[in-house]
This record gives structure tokens, C-alpha cells and sequence, in this order.
């Protein structure tokens, strides 16, 4: 059986309202009341599915409204077939300033071209929430990196990887040189790339990744 | 690496392009479609390999003679020779040949190098996940719960052309295994599973309507229906309480915004003081549940002077705060009735009719068990994270590859501010040209060329040293185990350097000591002072005990100015290490923080309590408690002070004076060292002053948010890189270690040897708070003397110290057994690493022999050719 229910959400919850008075910062989040639509079967699913609860599920849906109001319908209680393109995505405070925002969004888009429904776009901040385990977070981690998605880190990846994290400050005799140290100590398999077998190992002796890897929502 | 991949060319599956998917069960299958889908996805994903391999196989189409036959079809395939993938440098016998287009596939269709990429193999994979969970599990719901149609067949393992097919086929095995998981695991599988939410959706609508489908065919008992309806109303009621315990969880938007501006580090500082309230909260509930709550509905009968409310009580916590449910002398020594109608409320314990006692609280034992299980539970939950953050953020073995985590694991996802996010960047780069350069050292070094190497440390120590504070990043650790393998420094130096640490050791120690010397005498002095001056008579009470707040400003000050000194003294000295330098500094601040609480507690325990009379108290443990509140407010006052001076007053300070445009950095680990010190003396104080945690929390809260405003307002984002896990997990070591242990070592040995005071509070006319359990004993025994062999059981047991050192003993060897598992695990890690390593030449020498075949075959052929020519 199916239970429609709507749920009439204040994207503002009363924490943020108490708090206002506290703390003067600008404030990024616009006070919106919203009434969205979603079937009780599709919050089980998608609590199953993924590292939310039903109120941050509501949440996301209200971000994700909010990137494109005229797009995204209200009710979601069929499922709509509606996908928000990479530009309006990439836009959101807690992407813009990312250097791999293009990437993070294109691993999770089905095509490949960073076009997002509101599922996937679900699942991108499920595997970026504190709770994903090591081994999700290593996979998409990796696919993040691999840039010309070939299945391996290989010099043109890595090379890519360190000029959107230095911004281009080094120089290219640097870079090449860091590239090549990077894949002679990670590379276990000698074949000069690093499959996702090498990154794992790598990234299971990190203990910051998973601290890092993350982004609150 | 270690799957069976066929390699035997002689088969005549090589022959037709790998068409079959390897055969086994259990393993990855699905090379066919994986092949398919490369060809699908080469063009359009740019797969490098794959376009080199087909650009590859066009020149190769030009110089070869098409051959009939199968045999000079295989041929023709294997004369494929490709320039291809780097690892062709390491080939020694095929250099400059590089590979066949047949190892190419073979190599890209690698389950290792599959998995994780793409949606044929992770299905596969958690198939085997969950095929595994189930047998260890040992499920019930076997193969006859399902259609013949969709039970995996020996036929569905066999070579299966159609990869459509295959996948299907595959999807409806995990179906089945999801099925047959317990729920709790089948939602962790498919949490976990890299697939994207609509592909997790409909393999979870598959599974449920499979679930359906069965629970409407088989006619169900009565029993397991009702089961599972129970367990679906659990799921959706565990839903809910995940819901609204997330809802519970203060601050989100506050620390997503520091996150966002300063990373993990900062973010890490304000998360231990999450921990902290959460800590303090669940002692509070405690406290407040089993001792303020039944006290406070059923007040004590004796009369008390009720002082007016001055405000100077919030400061000094005595006053009219002193005869109140906040402090120890309040509370009772008889069974509370807990029927109270009308019934005479002031009953002795003794004199208990015994109908009443059954719905009676006893006090006494009420105290003595909340504060021992509340320290209890608090110790478990501590040792427990404890081990969970070593687990996390020590691995077992020492990482090497530091330049690739660095690239990897270095960017903070949290930052979204811009500037932060160009600090990090330029943070990032300093980085790695240090580790560049170390690099290079090392190079050098190996090529023993001093001279050089001694330039390129000194261009390293100007890149970093600008940014050498309290924490730092491991680069500069790789430095310092390159200058402890330089030991060519001269006798002189190093002579020089240890003389240099001696003074400065010799210093923190001198001021350490002078201090606990100052405190030790200040405290006696106020002792003496309190004793000459109680008969006095004092205009104004208050001021009595306003100065007694003399001494915990003078410990607070301590603790604010010691450790500016430590940072003076830490400047002059230079540390091979910076791990070193912080772990040397923190555990300074460390000695100099235990001291002054030994002090402290000598004072209290040592000297207040035992002649608690010649000082005019009534009651010892509630001056204590009041002692302990001033401590902590002075604390929280010193913290606004520090905040106030050292962050805000300082950045306008250099913003204005000195016009620069740097601000202050916030400094982690002092920050976190004296939330530690505060939690010590609410831990400390929970004994004395049941209510004590309720004021920790606000304290914190405070805290909170003025720390929140400073740093948002006057600080920078730090500019090294700061190590959260590793740090965290000091911290987390730090606060259960002395911190934990000390406050419950002093509250046991106050409940176990110090004599609690005779006219007041819970305990009075015992010896010690210990012997509540044994009066209670002998209590019931005279009540029902069937009960006599308890008491027995307790003078036995509880009071044998015997079986205490049993219990620690068995404490002992758990710890020893589980150090001595991690020490095996750490050999094994080891051994599979090597493991690895030899699979990775294993595979590079199956590859040479692959590839040499395929030559081989090729000369002949063109023998073969040659003599066809000639012939």
C-alpha cells in the first residue's frame, strides 16, 4: 500500500532560528517554506538506499528545488523524469570553490555528463555524508580523479589532479616530476598507472580521507 | 590478480576474441560484456588503451597478409604488436614491441581492475558479498521459496553468449541473496553498493516484491506474520527515531560554516566539545534522574536559614546556594517514601515499617551506585571510542607512499570559502615542492654529494619554515627522518642542541614546580587564614567567601600564563621533528595541568577534609563542591579573558599597530587541552555536587558560541595542514587517560577511605561512603534474616579486595590478548602487502610469456609466409 503524505517542511528549522540571533554571519540560507510532495514508499526506498534520514532527505529535495524553482516540480509522489544539467549543480555554495566540482558531479551522473535527477543527486551527497563507508567513498573517490575515465589514474589524470590542487602554481618540470614520484610509490602492480586496487591500498593507509572526503549538508 | 583468467593462446576461445566470460562460479564473469561495453564507451569516454589498441589494430591490418584458417586467423590476431602502456619500460625481452592487442584485453578486463568501475562487476561482486553474509548468517529461506525460474542454475554458469543475459541473470541472484539477508544487513549491502540510487531502488523493489510474493504464496503461521509486521514496524519506527535523534543534534548549520571556512582542524576542536556536552548531558540525565529529582520532590525536613539571593552566588556558588539539591549536604541519609500520602516523611532508615519499604529509595545507595555506574558507563563509552578512533586513524602500518595521499587525500571537500580554498591550495603546492626537494635530498644523499644536499635543506628549511607552528604536516616529518639519517651533523652541534633542550626542559619543570610550590602554599595560607578567622564575626558574609575565589584565580591564571611561556621557551628550541614538537608541548601543558589538580586534590582531600571542623564547615564535601564550581567558572572566565586578549584584542592590534594583514591562528590543541581541564573538574565535582555537570554544559554552550564568533570573526584558516584523525585520537586518549582516571581515582579513594562528614549528606554516620552497601545490608538482614546469606555474599565479595585485583587481572589479559591480535593482524598486513607485491611481478612475467608466444607464433607464420612466397 502506498500512503501519500504531505509534509509540509520549513527548510528553516528552529535551531537555525535560535541560533540567528547568536551568531552574525551572512547568512546563506533564505528562509523558504515549502510544501513538497513525496510518497511514504519513496522515503522508505530512498532511506534504505541511502545515508539519510527523511528529514535531511527533505532537505536535499529543498536544495535541489532551489537550484531550479521552475524546473523541479513540488510533487514528487510520481517520480518525475527531470534532471538538473552540471551548470545549475555546480553552482551550490558547498561546490563552487571545489576544484573538482565538474568531476564530482559527472561521476554521478548516469551519462557521464553531469546531468542530475534528483536520485542521483541523492546518492552524490549520500557517498560524500559522514556516515558512507571507507570502501564507497574509495570508489567514487577514484572515479573523481579519473579524469578521462579509463578505469586507471595514469600520468594525464594525475597531472590533471595536481594542477586543480595547486591552481596551476607549479610548474610543469614539477608536476611531471611529482606525477612520476606519485605512481612509483603507489603503483604496486608496476604496470605505471594506478588501478583502483593501488588507490584503495593507498587510500586505506590515509586517515584523513575520511574526514576530508566529506561534505556537510 | 589470483582469479583463473585463462591464458592458454592454444584455447579457441582466444580465438574468437574472448568471447566467453570466465566460467566460474563465485568469481567475476562478466568479461564479455565488460569487453562490449568498452567498445561501446571507448569513443566516447576517451578510453586511452582502447582507442591506442584500435588505432593499433588498423596499422597492423595494413602490414599483415590476411591467412585463412582458424590457425592463421589466431595468428594474425597475435601479430598484433602494440606500443601501449607504459610498463612496457620494465619488459626487457619485448621492449619496443609492447603488447599484443589480445594482453591489452586481457588486461583491461582484469576483475581487479573492474571492480568498482562498472555496474556488471559490482553487481558480481556483491553477489559473492552477500552470497558470503548469507552463509555465514546460515539463513533459513532456501531455494524452495522461489520460482524454478529464478533459481540459480548450473545452466546460469555456464558460458552464456547473450551478456544482457548474463547481467539479468546475475541481478536476479543478488536479488535472491539480498532476499534471504536479514533486513538490517540488507539495507547496510545496499547502502553500500557503489550503484546509483535508481539501480539500488529497483533491485530493493525487486527484492520486497519478491518478499511479497512469497508471503502471499506460502500460507504463513500466525507466529511469523505477526514477526513480520513487527519487524516492519521496527524499521519504520527505528526510521523515525533516526529522524529525530538527527533532529536532536545541535549546531549543524554552525559547524557546516566553519567547516567550510577553516576544514576538518578547527572543525575538529568544536566536535570534542560536542562530545564533551554529550558526555556532560548523559551525566546530568544521570544525576538528575536518580539523585536531584527524588530529592528535590521530597526536600529534607531540617529547617535551613535561607539566605537572600546577593548574585555574588553565581560567582562563589556558596551563599544561598550552598543548602540547596546542588551540593552533597543536602541530600538525605533515609529511604525517601516513595508513596507519599501524608505519611511522616523524615524516617530513619532503621526505623522503616516494612510495608513502606517497598516502595522506598534509599539515598545512601542511590549515591553511591549513580556516581559509580555513571563513572562506569562514562569509562566504557570513552574506551570504546577510544579504540574505535586508534583504529581509524593509526592503520596498522606505516605509510610510505606519502607524496600520493598527499595528492589524494590532501583537499578538504568541507572549504568552501574562496580564500580558504586558496590557502589550501598554496598550502598544498608549498607541500609538495618540500617533499620534492626532500626527495631530491634524498637522491643525494645516496649519491653521498654533501655539499649539494646541505643547499637544497637549507632552500627546504626557508620554504617551511614560515609555516613551522605547533602542528605539522608530515613532510616535514619525512625531513626529520632525513636529518636523523644525516648524522653528519658535528659533536658540537648536537651538544649544542641537547644543552638547548636541557634549559628549556629545565625551565618548564623550574615553573612548574615554582607554581605547584605557590599553589601548594597559597592554598595552605587560605587554609590557615580560614582557620584563624571562622569565629570572627563578618560584617558581610559574602565577602568571606568572595575570597575564596582568590585561589582558583590564581590557578586559572597559571594556566593561562604557563603555557605562554612554554610557547617562549618551545621558540628557541629546534626539534628534529614536528610531531615531536607538538607532543613535546602538549605534554607540557599536560604536566603542568595534573600537577596543579594534584595539588588541588591534596588540598581538598589532604587538608580540608580531614580537620573540616577547625575551619568552621558543617559539611566538607559541599565546600569542596562549592571549590570546584568556582574552579569552574573561573576557568570559563579565563577562556572569555583568552578569547577577549588573545584573539580579538590581538588581531586589532595587528591590523591597526602593525598593519598587517595576517590574523591569528586558532590554536587546536591548547584550546582542546583546557576543555580537558575543565571536563576534570566537572568529573571531579560530580561526587560533591550532583548538579555540576548541568553547569559544565552551559559553560560549554557559552563556550560554544563565543569560541564560534571569535574564530569567525578573528581568525584565519590555519595555513599547515593539520592532522584531525590523528589528533583527535590524542585528544580522545588524552581525556580518558588522566583526565577520566584521575577524577575517578580521587572519587574512589574519597568514597573509600575518607571519612564522610558526620552531620550531613547522604553518608553521615559512616566511616567511609563505601560502607553504605554494608549498612544497607545488615539493614535488610534484620529486616528478613532470610537475606543473611547476601550479606554475607557482600562482606565476601565487595568488600575481598581479592577479587579485585581478580577482575583487573582479567582486564589485564584482555588488553594483553587484543594487543597481541592487532600484532598479528599488523604480520599478516605485512605479508599480503608482499603478497600483493608478488602478484603484480607474477602478473608481469604471465604477460612477457603471453606476450613472447604470441611472437613466437607470429615468426613462424611469417616463416610460414616466407616459404609460401618462396615456394
Amino acid at each position: 500500500m502506498i500512503l501519500h503524505r504531505c509534509v509540509i517542511v520549513s527548510i528553516l528549522c528552529k535551531f537555525r532560528l535560535h541560533l540567528k540571533g547568536f551568531v552574525i554571519m551572512s547568512s546563506a540560507i533564505k528562509p523558504s517554506i515549502q510544501s513538497i510532495c513525496f510518497s511514504h514508499a519513496v522515503f522508505l526506498s530512498l532511506q534504505d538506499c541511502t545515508f539519510f534520514t527523511r528529514k535531511e532527505i527533505l532537505r536535499l529535495h529543498g536544495r535541489y528545488h532551489e537550484l531550479a524553482p521552475h524546473l523541479v516540480p513540488m510533487d514528487y509522489t510520481n517520480e518525475p523524469d527531470c534532471k538538473l544539467p552540471l551548470a545549475l549543480i555546480v553552482n551550490m555554495p558547498e561546490l563552487k570553490e571545489n576544484p573538482f566540482r565538474n568531476r564530482i558531479v559527472e561521476s554521478f551522473s548516469e551519462d557521464g555528463m553531469g546531468n542530475l535527477s534528483f536520485n542521483e543527486f541523492v546518492d552524490m551527497f549520500s557517498v560524500l555524508s559522514e556516515m558512507a563507508p571507507r570502501e564507497l567513498k574509495a570508489i567514487y573517490a577514484f572515479k573523481i580523479y579519473d579524469f578521462n575515465v579509463d578505469n586507471y589514474l595514469c600520468k594525464e589524470d594525475l597531472e590533471k589532479t595536481l594542477n586543480k590542487l595547486t591552481k596551476e602554481e607549479l610548474t610543469p618540470e614539477e608536476v611531471e616530476l611529482v606525477c612520476e614520484k606519485t605512481i612509483e610509490e603507489a603503483d604496486l602492480d608496476g604496470d605505471h598507472k594506478l588501478s583502483f586496487a593501488d588507490f584503495e591500498n593507498m587510500i586505506s593507509r590515509a586517515p584523513d580521507f575520511l574526514s576530508t572526503f566529506h561534505i556537510r549538508i | 590478480m589470483a582469479r583463473n583468467v585463462n591464458f592458454d593462446l592454444s584455447h579457441p576461445l582466444m580465438e574468437a576474441g574472448l568471447e566467453s566470460p570466465a566460467d566460474e562460479e563465485g568469481v567475476h564473469d562478466s568479461f564479455q560484456q565488460l569487453i562490449a561495453e568498452h567498445a561501446d564507451n571507448g569513443a566516447a569516454s576517451s578510453a586511452l588503451e582502447l582507442q591506442q589498441l584500435q588505432s593499433d589494430l588498423v596499422e597492423e591490418s595494413q602490414d599483415n597478409i590476411p591467412l585463412c584458417g582458424p590457425e592463421h586467423e589466431h595468428r594474425r590476431q597475435g601479430a598484433s604488436d602494440l606500443e601501449c602502456d607504459g610498463g612496457e619500460r620494465e619488459m626487457d625481452q619485448i621492449q619496443g614491441e609492447g603488447w599484443s592487442s589480445d594482453t591489452l584485453k586481457i588486461l583491461s578486463s582484469m576483475p581487479s581492475r573492474t571492480i568498482g568501475r562498472n555496474r556488471g562487476a559490482i553487481i558480481s561482486q556483491y553477489c559473492n558479498k552477500t552470497l558470503k553474509l548469507r552463509r555465514r548468517r546460515q539463513t533459513r529461506p532456501s531455494i524452495r521459496d522461489f520460482s524454478p525460474s529464478s533459481r540459480p542454475s548450473i545452466r546460469s554458469y555456464g558460458m552464456e553468449g547473450d551478456t544482457i543475459d548474463a547481467e539479468v541473470s546475475k541481478r536476479e541472484r543478488l536479488v535472491n541473496n539480498l532476499q534471504n539477508l536479514p533486513v538490517s544487513d540488507r539495507v547496510r549491502m545496499l547502502r553500500g553498493m557503489p550503484l546509483s540510487v535508481a539501480e539500488k531502488k529497483e533491485i530493493r523493489n525487486l527484492v520486497m516484491q519478491k518478499e511479497k510474493r512469497i508471503l502471499s504464496n506460502k500460507r504463513l503461521s500466525c507466529y511469523s506474520q505477526l514477526k513480520y509486521y513487527i519487524i516492519i514496524a521496527a524499521r519504520k519506527s527505528w526510521y523515525s527515531w533516526l529522524s529525530f535523534l538527527h533532529s536532536l543534534q545541535p549546531w549543524q548549520t554552525l559547524l557546516k560554516r566553519v567547516s567550510g571556512r577553516f576544514g576538518t582542524g578547527v572543525l575538529s576542536y568544536f566536535l570534542f566539545l560536542k562530545t564533551l556536552v554529550f558526555f556532560n548531558v548523559f551525566l546530568f540525565l544521570v544525576t538528575g534522574a536518580f539523585l536531584v529529582l527524588p530529592q528535590a520532590v521530597h526536600p529534607p525536613d531540617e529547617a535551613t536559614e535561607t539566605r537572600s539571593f546577593s548574585g555574588l552566588e553565581l560567582l562563589t556558588g556558596a551563599g544561598s546556594f550552598s543548602h540547596t539539591v546542588m551540593y552533597y549536604g543536602y541530600y538525605t541519609n533515609y529511604t525517601l517514601p516513595r508513596s507519599s500520602r501524608g505519611e511522616g516523611r523524615g524516617q530513619n532508615a532503621s526505623a522503616l515499617s516494612s510495608d513502606s519499604q517497598q516502595f522506598s529509595y534509599n539515598m545512601p545507595l542511590a549515591y553511591f551506585f549513580t556516581i559509580g555506574m555513571a563513572f562506569f558507563i562514562t569509562c566504557i563509552i570513552l574506551v570504546y571510542s577510544m579504540s574505535k578512533t586508534f583504529g581509524r586513524s593509526f592503520r596498522i602500518n606505516k605509510s610510505n607512499s606519502i607524496l600520493t595521499m598527499k595528492t589524494f587525500s590532501s583537499w578538504d571537500f568541507k572549504v568552501i570559502k574562496k580564500k580558504s580554498v586558496q590557502i589550501m591550495s598554496e598550502n598544498i603546492c608549498t607541500q609538495l615542492k618540500v617533499s620534492m626537494q626532500t626527495n631530491m635530498i634524498l637522491v643525494h644523499i645516496v649519491d653521498a654529494d654533501w655539499q649539494e644536499c646541505a643547499d637544497l635543506k637549507h632552500s627546504l628549511w626557508s620554504v617551511s619554515l614560515p609555516h613551522t607552528t605547533l602542528l605539522l604536516p608530515p613532510h616535514q616529518e619525512l625531513l626529520a627522518e632525513l636529518t636523523q639519517k644525516n648524522t653528519k651533523s658535528t659533536f658540537c652541534k648536537r651538544f649544542c642542541r641537547q644543552m638547548v633542550h636541557g634549559v628549556a626542559w629545565t625551565i618548564c619543570i623550574a615553573s612548574t614546580t615554582g607554581c605547584m610550590a605557590g599553589v601548594y602554599y597559597f592554598s595552605e595560607f587560605i587554609h590557615k587564614d580560614l582557620q584563624q578567622n571562622y569565629r570572627k564575626f563578618e560584617v558581610y558574609p559574602l565577602m568571606k567567601e568572595a575570597r575564596l575565589l582568590s585561589l582558583p584565580t590564581v590557578v586559572s591564571l597559571i594556566n593561562l600564563l604557563l603555557p605562554a611561556l612554554f610557547n617562549v621557551v618551545a621558540w628557541m628550541e629546534i626539534y628534529e621533528s614536528p610531531s615531536v614538537f607538538a607532543y613535546v608541548a602538549i605534554g607540557r601543558n599536560l604536566m603542568l595541568k595534573t600537577s596543579m589538580l594534584g595539588v588541588l586534590c591534596f588540598h581538598w582531600l589532604g587538608r580540608v577534609a580531614p580537620e573540616y571542623k577547625s575551619i568552621g564547615l558543617t559539611c566538607w564535601e559541599s565546600f569542596v563542591g562549592e571549590e570546584l564550581y568556582r574552579f569552574l567558572l573561573m576557568d570559563f572566565i579565563f577562556t572569555l579573558l583568552d578569547t577577549l586578549f588573545g584573539e580579538l584584542l590581538w588581531r586589532l592590534f595587528s591590523e591597526k599597530v602593525l598593519k598587517k594583514k595576517r590574523k591569528p591562528v586558532f590554536d587546536i590543541a591548547r584550546n582542546v587541552l583546557d576543555l580537558i581541564y575543565g571536563q576534570t573538574l566537572a568529573w571531579l565535582g560530580v561526587l560533591f555536587s550532583p548538579l555540576l555537570p548541568a553547569v559544565q554544559i552551559l559553560k560549554l554552550f557559552l563556550v560554544f558560541y563565543i569560541k564560534m564568533s571569535s574564530v569567525m570573526m578573528n581568525c584565519q584558516a590555519p595555513r599547515k595542514p593539520y592532522r584531525a584523525s590523528q589528533m583527535t585520537t590524542i585528544f580522545i586518549t588524552l581525556l580518558c587517560i588522566p583526565s577520566l582516571l584521575g577524577a575517578s581515582v580521587c572519587v574512589t579513594y574519597t568514597m573509600w577511605s575518607i571519612t564522610p562528614s558526620t552531620s550531613c549528606g547522604p553518608f553521615r554516620g559512616l566511616s567511609t561512603m563505601f560502607k553504605a552497601g554494608k549498612h544497607w545490608m545488615k539493614i535488610l538482614e534484620k529486616d528478613n534474616p532470610k537475606l543473611s546469606v547476601l550479606s554475607k555474599a557482600h562482606t565476601y565479595f565487595v568488600e575481598n579486595p581479592f577479587f579485585l585485583f581478580v577482575g583487573a587481572g582479567i582486564f589485564l589479559i584482555v588488553i594483553y590478548f587484543h594487543s597481541q591480535v592487532v600484532d598479528g593482524q599488523r604480520k599478516i598486513i605485512s605479508l599480503l602487502q608482499d603478497q600483493i607485491q608478488n602478484e603484480g611481478e607474477d602478473k608481469k612475467f604471465l604477460i612477457n610469456q603471453l606476450q613472447s608466444v604470441h611472437k613466437q607464433k607470429q615468426d613462424a607464420g611469417k616463416r610460414l609466409k616466407s616459404q609460401d612466397s618462396t615456394c
